[in-house]
């Protein structure tokens, strides 16, 4: 198990002074279309534009190697799965058959399921990018700082900010206890039988919940008597004013997504874009 | 008297801390049963030990953050349907947090059918309804893959909840002094 997820590198290009709070936005408004869209010419433009960002961010290689490697396996098995149980849901969605091979019986490949298997694949691929380039250009103190100035509760906020604070100390205390109970004998490796891990994971639980049960109380009787929620609002030591490029940025996310959506209506008639039936 | 939707200092920071415990056996703690994608999450029995400790929000961040901020630096973005179903399955156990008393020592054979009864509840609600819908919904997902999916996931949940839930109420409350405990002698 490793402390370190992922790395916050300041760099100073366009996305990195970009605000928290421009970044989530584009986010949210980029995955929102993407999501919603079925259209593969759509989410094809919103892949091409999302890896110029994340070109354009000057994200290394190796910071999101795992990630991808993650995602691809995810993708896969999403994939295959897919097409084991509906091999003809593309033929119900787009209400056409264009045979291209046949397997079996159940599992004959028409045009129609490669087109929506294929569309789910970009749909998946182009959001990732999205994810990856607000995670990794946002300076983590600046996160409920954001998620505050969109409209979320500031008490919220503070609990968001509070977790990714005291993460790293959970993995510590992980580590230490479980070190600590194999030093005494207990087996937590694969070699043990079902039932005695499930004993086993629980003597580390225990002493895991009580510590944090403790630590729930310093920190919220600290909080308590500097006077934490005495008043409706607060403001946040790390956040970014906006400045010109911020507008920029919302105002291109906000045309991407008027475009798909101008698209789904005007053109596709709905969220599909069915090119077998005229 | 226990409010359903208090949201004091401790419930900020239980679940801010609730939230990264959750995030933490979400990525690393999970128990295989030998079949391929369906390990058992050991951070669902921690969530429902938080959502029926300090009720129902506490019980729905906790999932929610956990799960989302696990999903986007594993995988780089969450994958909101089964984000927001997490959610809800820990609003859900969080609805009987005012008629536990595990504060004062107490949790016997009602208030642990009681637990179970929500978790299985929750469970249901959400990974056999919830979850799927979304998937159809959002992400445009054949029914029937989602729906499997789905009930594999309420059933292993469940399971989590109310073995891991149960031992850790169970035990905390063993720790805790009773109202009227003591006694002149």
């Amino acid at each position: 198990m490793k402390a370190k997820l992922f790395d916050y590198i300041e760099r100073d290009n366009f996305v990195f002074n970009l605000s928290g709070v421009t970044k989530l936005l584009c986010f949210l408004i980029l995955t929102f279309t993407v999501m919603y869209s079925y259209d593969i010419r759509v989410i094809l433009a919103v892949l091409v534009f999302s890896f110029c960002v994340l070109r354009a961010s000057e994200i290394r290689f190796s910071q999101i190697k795992i990630m991808l490697y993650y995602v691809l396996v995810f993708i896969a098995i999403n994939f295959v799965l897919t097409y084991l149980f509906s091999p003809q849901y593309g033929v119900e969605l787009y209400g056409a058959k264009h045979v291209l091979f046949q397997i079996t019986d159940r599992y004959v490949v028409t045009a129609e399921q490669l087109l929506y298997q294929g569309t789910k694949v970009t749909k998946y691929l182009s959001v990732i990018p999205l994810g990856m380039i607000f995670l990794l250009t946002t300076n983590p103190s600046e996160f409920a700082a954001s998620l505050s100035s969109v409209g979320v509760n500031y008490k919220v906020s503070i609990a968001f900010s509070l977790t990714l604070r005291y993460f790293p100390d959970m993995i510590r205390d992980y580590n230490d206890i479980s070190l600590a109970q194999q030093a005494r004998g207990l087996d937590m490796s694969r070699k043990e039988r079902l039932r005695t891990r499930l004993k086993n994971i629980m003597s580390i639980f225990v002493p895991l919940i009580f510590s944090s049960l403790d630590r729930v109380e310093v920190i919220s009787n600290a909080m308590d008597l500097r006077g934490f929620g005495k008043y409706k609002k607060r403001t946040w030591y790390a956040f970014r004013p906006l400045h010109k490029n911020d507008a920029l940025s919302i105002l291109v996310s906000v045309l991407i997504m008027a475009g798909a959506l101008a698209m789904a209506f005007g053109i596709d008639h709905g969220r599909y874009w069915n090119p077998f039936v005229q | 008297m226990k409010k359903l939707f208090d949201f004091k200092t401790r419930t900020i920071v239980a679940t801010g801390i609730g939230a990264a415990l959750f995030m933490l056996l979400f990525m690393y703690v999970k128990v295989p049963t030998g079949i391929p994608e369906t390990d058992v999450q050991t951070a669902y029995g921690i969530g429902a030990f938080f959502a029926a400790m300090f009720g129902p929000i506490a019980g729905f961040l906790i999932a929610f953050i956990g799960h989302a901020v696990s999903d986007a630096v594993q995988y780089g973005s969450p994958w909101w349907s089964w984000v927001i179903a997490s959610g809800i399955s820990g609003f859900i156990v969080g609805l009987v947090y005012p008629r536990l008393k595990v504060d004062e020592g107490v949790f016997r054979g009602k208030d642990i059918l009681l637990f179970n009864i929500f978790q299985v509840v929750a469970n249901v609600i959400s990974w056999i309804i919830v979850a799927p819908v979304l998937d159809i919904v959002i992400y445009g997902e054949p029914a029937n893959l989602v729906f499997t999916q789905g009930a594999v996931a309420a059933l292993s949940n469940a399971v989590s909840m109310g073995v891991i839930g149960t031992l850790l109420l169970f035990l905390y409350s063993k720790t805790r002094s009773g109202k009227g405990s003591l006694s002149k002698e």
